[in-house]
């Protein structure tokens, strides 16, 4: 297969802090630096894109050296964490803004998809609307006319078309939107998280539109997501964006995989040196551990049976007089998705923070086979007092639940479910 | 299939200086007539009297120009009715002005659009000026209209040949227009300060021009800042060629002419330059 997209030594900087104040003065000593030939006293390269830790200079590097290649009909799901450079190589692939030093070539037209409705003007009726977002997209008025019907019929708004889109619902509004877009000829598609608005069913749609794009028409697409299912789903290749570094490329699923070993990889830590929260520290979690029923500490846990989750921390004096005190425990899967929770707060208003730890005792845990990660959260009436996500985690393995030997399938749901059956 | 190698593009950090991308914005024009007409169209939604507006407005300040600088003031209007010669100077200034307005806040005005897609940004500036032409037409029949009406009560107005160079005055103001406004966006996507100098500036500087007085009574004085004004040469052209006064000579509009060819490049080049990561800072 051809190339159609090929990235070289991408790099893009953006200043932080103040824009506008006191840059006159600095731009005079860019230009003056620039003049003698000597490089911009602003740009210090070699910074990478941490969020989490404090950079020395104004200028941060979103995106530092990415290199890849993406071939005709490759669905590639670009994923990473917020704050990877995700958004910011879509806004550089889409032409909104330009790179700071590299380049990228490419073959055939590129539709992109970084929000839906651009150029929408309330005021005008959908027809008008579908003309206008249609041109602004690249589209040439005779193609928008050729599919028009077409356009009108996947969004399901006949009866409004010629009502000013004000007056549209907002999935109305959002479904035409997407309409047009997903019938724009181009032979490279690039879409960016749009898929977050609408109903279930309207995103399926969508999806499905995306992926007979990308299968059945050869067309190439860029899909950037935090749904690692709909990556799953869609996407044949993957790139791993990390503090605006290439971090991994291969398979989607490959990616995926690795995407979330590395989540995992990072809550080794020791919780008590991890700078990856928000804190006011008066209180600070400094361990969790995974119990089973006879007190021992593991990672592996069986379906149906016991979970100890033990918080540990340490509080100040000052909070030992506060009204209420909280600890959540909240369980997501690997993809993100909020399984379950516990909070003390269902229970007690304040909890004990002299005690120094405090457990949750799960005496059937029925969630399915796989990974978890568990989010620590502890809330005073004064406010949040620790907050780190990602904590630890732990594995379910499934181990005759239903006592006859019998599995469950793979990917029937994140509960197991206690049935009988009569008949 | 399609031909693949017909779109080959390429992304960099450089640019070229006067890279005008007009390929690319030719084949964008379906857009420009879009958006001219949705200009049009969202106005004068849910009003009464719609484009009407268009000709309210320089009635009504043709009317209080002719009652406080021609009645009040008794500045001089060279033998010409009152509201004729008035008009003469609105039409064509606020032209220049509206062009100038819209396109200097076109990037903060359409960030939205400009941060979510890719279509040559020229395009933009580019339907402010159709779109203020539309109005600038429908608003010169009405003076046309006026002149006639004089011209039957026995006024003694004088169309010439002078009159044919009207097409280039129209170039000539929306060069200035787009050029000006460019320079100007460009320079607010860093410095908001200049947004709120071009309101009231664009107030003094009409002053500064032959709209409300003809060059001839001008300070002697102060009128080398009038005749300093590129619009001054443009406006005194208008007169003199419609209605037979005024101050025409070559060298002035020249001077005009060159004038607004040099802005119109200067702010080809800086929007060239500010267009590609205004995004970044705006």
């Amino acid at each position: 297969m051809p190339t159609v997209i090929k990235v070289e030594n991408l790099s893009k900087a953006y200043q932080i802090g103040q824009i506008g104040t006191g840059t006159l003065q600095s731009d005079f000593r860019r230009w003056y630096a620039k003049a003698r030939g000597k490089e911009d006293p602003f740009l210090k390269i070699g910074e990478t894109n941490d969020r989490t830790t404090k950079s020395e200079g104004d200028v941060v590097w979103s995106l530092k050296d990415i290199n890849f290649e993406i071939e005709q009909g490759d669905a590639v799901g670009i994923i990473g964490r917020n704050g990877a450079g995700k958004s910011t190589l879509l806004k550089i692939l889409s032409r909104v803004t330009a790179p700071t030093t590299g380049k990228i070539t490419g073959n055939g037209r590129v539709a992109s998809l970084l929000e839906v409705g651009t150029g929408f003007h309330p005021e005008l009726t959908g027809r008008e609307n579908i003309y206008l977002n249609g041109a602004i997209l690249g589209m040439r008025k005779k193609e928008i006319t050729h599919k028009f019907d077409e356009i009108v019929d996947f969004a399901g708004v006949e009866r409004y078309i010629d009502t000013p889109v004000k007056r549209y619902s907002s999935g109305m509004y959002v479904r035409l939107a997407f309409a047009v877009a997903a019938h724009l000829e181009s032979e490279i598609l690039i879409v960016d998280e749009v898929l977050a608005v609408g109903d279930a069913e309207f995103q399926k749609k969508c999806l499905g539109k995306m992926g007979e794009v990308s299968k059945g028409e050869g067309k190439t697409v860029l899909f950037v997501s935090h749904n690692m299912a709909a990556v799953r789903n869609l996407c044949n290749k993957g790139i791993i964006l990390k503090n605006g570094e290439l971090n991994f490329k291969g398979t989607g699923e490959e990616a995926i995989d690795a995407y979330i070993t590395n989540q995992i990889e990072v809550s080794k830590l020791s919780l008590n040196d991890l700078e990856r929260r928000q804190t006011r520290n008066r209180l600070r979690f400094t361990d969790i551990c995974f119990k089973d029923e006879n007190g021992i500490s593991k990672k592996d846990f069986i379906v149906g049976r016991f979970l100890e989750i033990e918080v540990s921390f340490i509080a100040i004096e000052e909070l030992y007089m506060c009204k209420t005190l909280r600890v959540d425990v909240g369980i997501n899967d690997i993809y993100g998705n909020r399984v379950t929770w516990a909070s003390t707060a269902m229970l007690i208003d304040k909890i004990d923070p002299e005690k120094g730890s405090v457990s949750f005792i799960i005496q059937k845990i029925l969630l399915n086979e796989g990974a978890y990660n568990v989010n620590l959260f502890c809330e005073s009436n004064e406010g949040i007092e620790d907050w780190i996500e990602n904590a630890s985690g732990f594995n379910m393995l499934f181990e005759d639940f239903y006592k006859t030997g019998r599995r469950l399938p793979e990917r029937q749901g994140v509960f197991v479910s206690e049935f009988q059956i009569f008949q | 299939m399609t031909d693949y190698q017909h779109y080959h593009w390429e992304i960099t950090a450089q640019h070229k200086l006067l890279d005008l991308k007009l390929q690319d914005t030719w084949a964008y024009r379906d857009l420009l007539w879009l958006l001219v007409r949705r200009d049009f169209v969202a106005t004068y939604k849910q009003t009464i009297l719609g484009p009407l507006w268009y000709l309210i407005q320089p009635v009504f300040t043709t009317v209080i120009y002719t009652l406080v600088f021609g009645g009040i003031a008794g500045i001089s209007t060279e033998g010409l009715p009152g509201p004729l010669f008035y008009m003469a100077g609105i039409t064509m200034w606020n032209y220049f002005a509206d062009c100038l307005n819209k396109t200097s806040t076109v990037f903060r005005d359409n960030a939205g659009i400009f941060g979510k897609v890719y279509f040559p940004r020229l395009i933009m500036p580019l339907s402010i000026i159709i779109s203020n032409l539309v109005r600038f037409v429908i608003q010169l029949l009405l003076f046309l209209a006026f002149m006639v009406f004089y011209d039957f009560s026995g006024a003694n107005i004088q169309p010439n040949v002078y009159m044919l160079l009207f097409p280039l005055l129209v170039l000539m103001m929306a060069g200035l227009g787009l050029g000006c406004g460019m320079i100007i966006s460009s320079l607010t996507t860093k410095y908001r300060d200049l947004a709120f100098l071009v309101t009231f500036g664009m107030q003094l500087l009409m002053y500064g021009t032959t709209v409300i007085y003809p060059l001839s009574a001008a300070p002697e004085k102060y009128k080398w800042i009038v005749v300093a004004n590129p619009m001054t040469g443009i406006i005194e052209t208008f007169r003199y060629g419609f209605l037979g006064r005024g101050n025409f000579s070559w060298e002035l509009l020249g001077y005009s002419a060159l004038f607004a060819t040099i802005v119109f490049a200067a702010g080809i080049i800086v929007f060239n330059r500010v267009e590609k990561k205004f995004i970044d800072t705006v």
